[in-house]
């Protein structure tokens, strides 16, 4: 049994955990003026994190806090696109919020706390680790939710998604709880030996088998778990949206990964959680991208396509090789950049007072600058999985590692509902460059907006064309961790 | 000489660049800086495609001007490109149709000029990509890719119903593409991780695996034909593209169709060919006949050339399918001629609605009497759609139906009577259209070709006629490459049993 030490590899948590704090005593100090002092700390934390997981990265997994917490190179390739997303979120929010009274202390700390939740949903190596950063994430999501106090729309959303999320984490504890009675420990590592050498009840292995990944289906969204999502979506300020649609999504991709792959992975586990994410995969590919295509707001369009991306996503997990987790793996960073900039665009096209969340709202944006319409098409066209865009070599990936996996009609099934979902992307195409545009306000984003989601647009482009080293280094860093 | 210098990637990416360059000049205030650079740009992209022909060695097996770099190592994909005869010679079509698009388009497009040239300086850049390519899921990429600049060019600077057509366009190629995806990923799982081309034409598979990738390609490929009955697509996307649009889609984009069932079903999957070439062939014919018929009664100026379009790429289909060496050079000659005179029968009609604003064949008539250049040259066009002897139209025709015979005296008699039909609704648009008294007022005003539509039509024309005289240099570097497909496609790739 290991000590405490080393630290080291906690170091990013504990920096965030004390720059949070630190933001959270130094805001009572700012006055609403100079709020911008906080947004900047927030930012500097998170890019000390992102420089403390560069130099604290290793190639070896590195166990901690008496085997609760590992450190290993999916941790640190997961971690940094949370910091780049959650950076990319505050960027794309800053006007967006401080025009919806918003700007506050209170966001960025929230910001700050669920993304360290993250973080130790990435590096946990024991249920209880687990459980803890899911819900400091998920408590603070909540919290950001119901941030905007006077929209009835938003108070309305988080409360579904408390009632919902808190129902989630009472199965997923619930699994916990039995996994823990079959097998007598509840460190991951311990765990997967325990079941690989074939200790622990197979019945009650199941049983706790089928809370944990109905408890998993809820924070992912994948249907029949769905319901929240379309209403969270929609109802939670675009803000708090980009950032529930993005980040927390690579934490869930960990939970998977270290609860299902690492701790149940076992060979008699993965044949039964395998028929269950099938089941999960194509019904959330279905309803998905059917009912994207009845969807008039943007917002709620996107939570669908996000069910359908949920889909997909576990469709590179259920093929239950290291080639279809790191396809997993590269799908849901893709996905993140993707949706990352589809809700910042919709920040950038909003105003005081005017949210640019339908799609008739995105109507001849390229006559209105062309240069947004273009960013625009290349997400859309990314998330339908067209090439020369970076969604194409995601869909790719994760079929290949499907029909790989022997499960050639799945592979049908998945391209054909992303010829369904491809209609929806495509209307957005159609509205930004066939119609004229019904509101011609100029599009003045400030500059660092202007970067930021150029870059995001173009990495797109940039990706697609050379998808080959994020591609190596996804399937290398799961190689080397699992 | 040539041979260590990327041609191909030039031929690729000149286009390209010019595209991006094009798009840098943004709003329409520098739309004559955009119309300059993308007619430099496409003026170029055909100079680099020309050594390609003069260093071609017509006598060489296999593939020439190969390029190969490591792209997507962690799934083997590679930037592989190298060309045959074939594809030489679409290529050529390829990059000379994109001068005459950029022309053609210089004054009637008035509205996001850059966006326009630059859609189609990408779109030359893909296609020839599709043509150059030596690894599947670079074809895929590149195959993939035309449907972006097509999709906003049909859907931007096209007609009234203009969304609709371009949608169905992009969702119908797209279905197909889709399966294709799966069935390339199927054989990278069988070879062993490989995603070349000239790894799958040593790949042994049984008929039934071959005969699932077949449909599956067969899909994506037969709408893009596009045969009878996955065509609907075609005359709605024709009637409302803008002219540019259905000269590239009619030339080019068609031909990325029968160019897939050469480059990859019938060398892949020869068994598979064998077994459905029965099915194909009576698709081809139907397209032949039943669409022939169709055109004949369209009162649409565009719809009737896209409806004999498709029946003339039915003869493409039929003869890839009847697997002999004239077939298969007849049905390439026929796509580069098909790439001509359908190209400039849809410019003659862009020449008409710019200065009618009308397509339907009624609004015409006598309109030889105010536009004799124009009336001589559309009439040249007319009789080289409808396989006259001396035009381009009539060698592919021939050689297609030469192969028919041999393989089946009823498929070539079905497929002979578009020799009828072909010049029933052609000559009879062109009566009604051309000759008679003047119809109306908008015609008795016509003004004649001015020296640009004069040009592009004049080189057209040009084309045409030497392709008709004198085939022997398209024909010639067809040779060893038909031969060299012919005995891929007939040698059987089952297993051992």
């Amino acid at each position: 049994m290991q000590y405490i030490l080393p630290l080291w590899p906690a170091y990013p948590e504990l920096f965030l955990l004390v720059m949070a704090c630190v933001i959270l005593l130094v805001d009572l100090f700012v006055s609403d003026g100079n709020r911008i002092v906080t947004y900047a700390l927030a930012q500097i934390a998170l890019a000390g994190c992102l420089a403390i997981t560069y130099l604290t990265g290793r190639i070896e997994p590195t166990y901690t806090f008496s085997g609760m917490f590992v450190d290993d190179v999916m941790s640190d390739v997961l971690k940094v696109p949370v910091y780049l997303a959650v950076m990319g979120t505050l960027v794309y929010s800053r006007s967006y919020i401080a025009a919806r009274g918003m700007f506050r202390g209170e966001f960025f700390v929230l910001a700050l706390f669920a993304t360290l939740g993250m973080m130790i949903m990435i590096s946990a190596n024991h249920l209880l680790t687990l459980y803890l950063g899911l819900e400091l994430m998920s408590l603070s999501l909540y919290a950001m939710v119901a941030l905007q106090r006077e929209s009835p729309s938003a108070t309305e959303a988080a409360m579904k998604y408390f009632v919902l999320g808190a129902l989630a984490s009472g199965m997923l504890l619930y699994g916990m709880s039995m996994l823990y009675g079959a097998t007598g420990t509840l460190e991951i590592t311990r765990l997967a030996e325990v079941i690989f050498d074939g200790n622990g009840r197979q019945a009650v292995l199941i049983f706790a088998l089928v809370f944990v990944v109905a408890g998993l289906g809820f924070k992912l969204g994948a249907v029949p778990f769905h319901m929240w999502v379309p209403d969270v979506y929609h109802g939670a300020p675009t803000a708090v949206t980009t950032f529930i649609g993005s980040a927390p999504k690579l934490a869930a991709f960990a939970f998977i990964m270290r609860l299902l792959v690492q701790g149940l992975g076992a060979e008699q586990l993965l044949v039964e959680w395998q028929q269950m994410l099938v089941v999960m995969a194509v019904l959330s590919l279905a309803i998905g991208n059917i009912t994207a295509i009845a969807q008039t707001n943007l917002k709620r369009m996107l939570a669908y396509s996000t069910i359908s991306h949920m889909g997909f996503l576990l469709l590179g997990i259920l093929s239950g090789d290291l080639n279809g987790y790191g396809s997993g793996m590269f799908y849901v960073i893709v996905y993140v950049v993707m949706n990352l900039g589809a809700f910042g665009m919709i920040m950038v096209l909003s105003r005081s007072g005017f949210e640019a969340e339908n799609l008739e709202d995105f109507r001849g944006l390229n006559q209105r600058s062309p240069w947004y319409a273009f960013l625009m098409l290349l997400l859309m066209f990314s998330m339908a999985g067209v090439p020369p865009t970076v969604g194409f070599y995601a869909k790719l990936s994760v079929l290949q590692a499907v029909i790989n996996a022997g499960y050639l009609w799945v592979a049908v099934v998945a391209v054909m509902f992303a010829l369904v979902g491809a209609f929806y992307y495509l209307r957005v195409v159609k509205l930004m460059y066939f119609d004229t545009p019904l509101d011609t306000a100029p599009i003045r984003p400030r500059a660092d907006v202007r970067l930021v989601m150029s870059v995001n647009g173009l990495a797109m482009l940039v990706l697609g064309v050379l998808p080959g080293p994020l591609m190596a280094l996804c399937l290398y860093s799961i190689q080397v961790s699992l | 000489m040539l041979s260590g210098f990327p041609l191909l990637s030039l031929a690729i990416w000149v286009p390209i660049v010019a595209g991006v360059v094009v798009l840098a000049t943004g709003s329409d205030r520098n739309a004559r800086a955009a119309r300059l650079i993308a007619l430099a740009g496409a003026v170029l992209g055909f100079l680099v495609t020309l050594p390609l022909y003069s260093g071609f060695d017509v006598a060489a097996n296999g593939f020439q001007f190969m390029e190969w770099a490591p792209w997507i190592e962690t799934f083997n994909i590679n930037y592989h490109l190298g060309i045959d005869g074939i594809s030489l010679l679409l290529i050529l079509l390829n990059s000379f149709t994109t001068v005459l698009v950029v022309i053609a388009g210089w004054q009637v497009i008035q509205d996001r000029v850059a966006q326009y040239m630059a859609a189609f300086l990408f779109l030359s850049g893909f296609m020839n990509g599709v043509f150059c390519a030596l690894d599947a899921l670079l074809f895929y990429v590149f195959f993939e890719a035309t449907l972006i600049p097509m999709f906003i060019i049909i859907g931007v600077w096209g007609g009234p119903n203009r969304v609709y057509a371009a949608v169905k366009f992009f969702l119908y190629t797209l279905l197909g593409s889709f399966l294709t995806l799966v069935a390339l990923i199927y054989l990278y799982n069988v070879s062993q991780g490989s995603f070349s081309l000239l790894d799958y034409y040593e790949l042994p598979l049984p008929l039934a695996a071959q005969i699932l990738i077949f449909l599956a390609f067969f899909i994506a490929f037969a709408v893009k034909v596009p045969m009878w009955p996955v065509h609907t697509w075609l005359p709605d996307a024709h009637v409302e593209a803008p002219t540019g649009g259905s000269v590239v889609l009619a030339a080019i984009m068609l031909k990325l169709g029968g160019y897939g069932f050469l480059r990859l079903s019938l060398p892949i999957l020869p068994d598979a060919s064998h077994y459905l070439a029965g099915f194909v062939i009576a698709l081809s014919l139907i397209a032949v006949v039943y669409i022939g018929l169709v055109a004949l009664v369209q009162s649409d100026l565009k719809k009737l050339i896209a409806y004999s379009s498709i029946s003339h790429m039915g003869f493409v289909t039929l003869g890839i399918f009847i697997f002999n060496a004239h077939g298969m050079e007849g049905a390439v000659i026929q796509m580069v001629s098909h790439g001509f005179v359908s190209g400039a029968l849809f410019l003659c009609v862009g020449v008409l609605y710019d200065r009618v604003h009308s397509r339907e064949i009624a609004d015409y008539g006598g309109v030889v009497n105010t536009m004799p250049v124009f009336a001589a040259l559309f009439m040249l066009f007319a009789m080289a759609n409808a396989g006259l002897p001396g035009t381009s139209g009539f060698v592919g025709e021939f050689l297609v139906i030469m192969g028919a015979v041999k393989a089946n005296f009823w498929y070539a008699f079905a497929a002979a009577t578009t020799l009828v039909f072909g010049a029933a609704y052609t000559l009879w648009m062109y009566k009604r259209v051309i000759f008679g008294a003047v119809a109306n007022s908008r015609v008795a005003t016509l003004k004649d070709l001015d020296p640009r539509e004069s040009l592009v039509l004049g080189l057209l024309a040009a084309a045409v006629l030497a392709m008709g005289v004198y085939p022997d240099p398209f024909a010639e570097v067809l040779h060893t490459s038909v031969n060299d497909l012919i005995s891929h496609a007939t040698q059987s790739k089952l297993p051992a049993p």
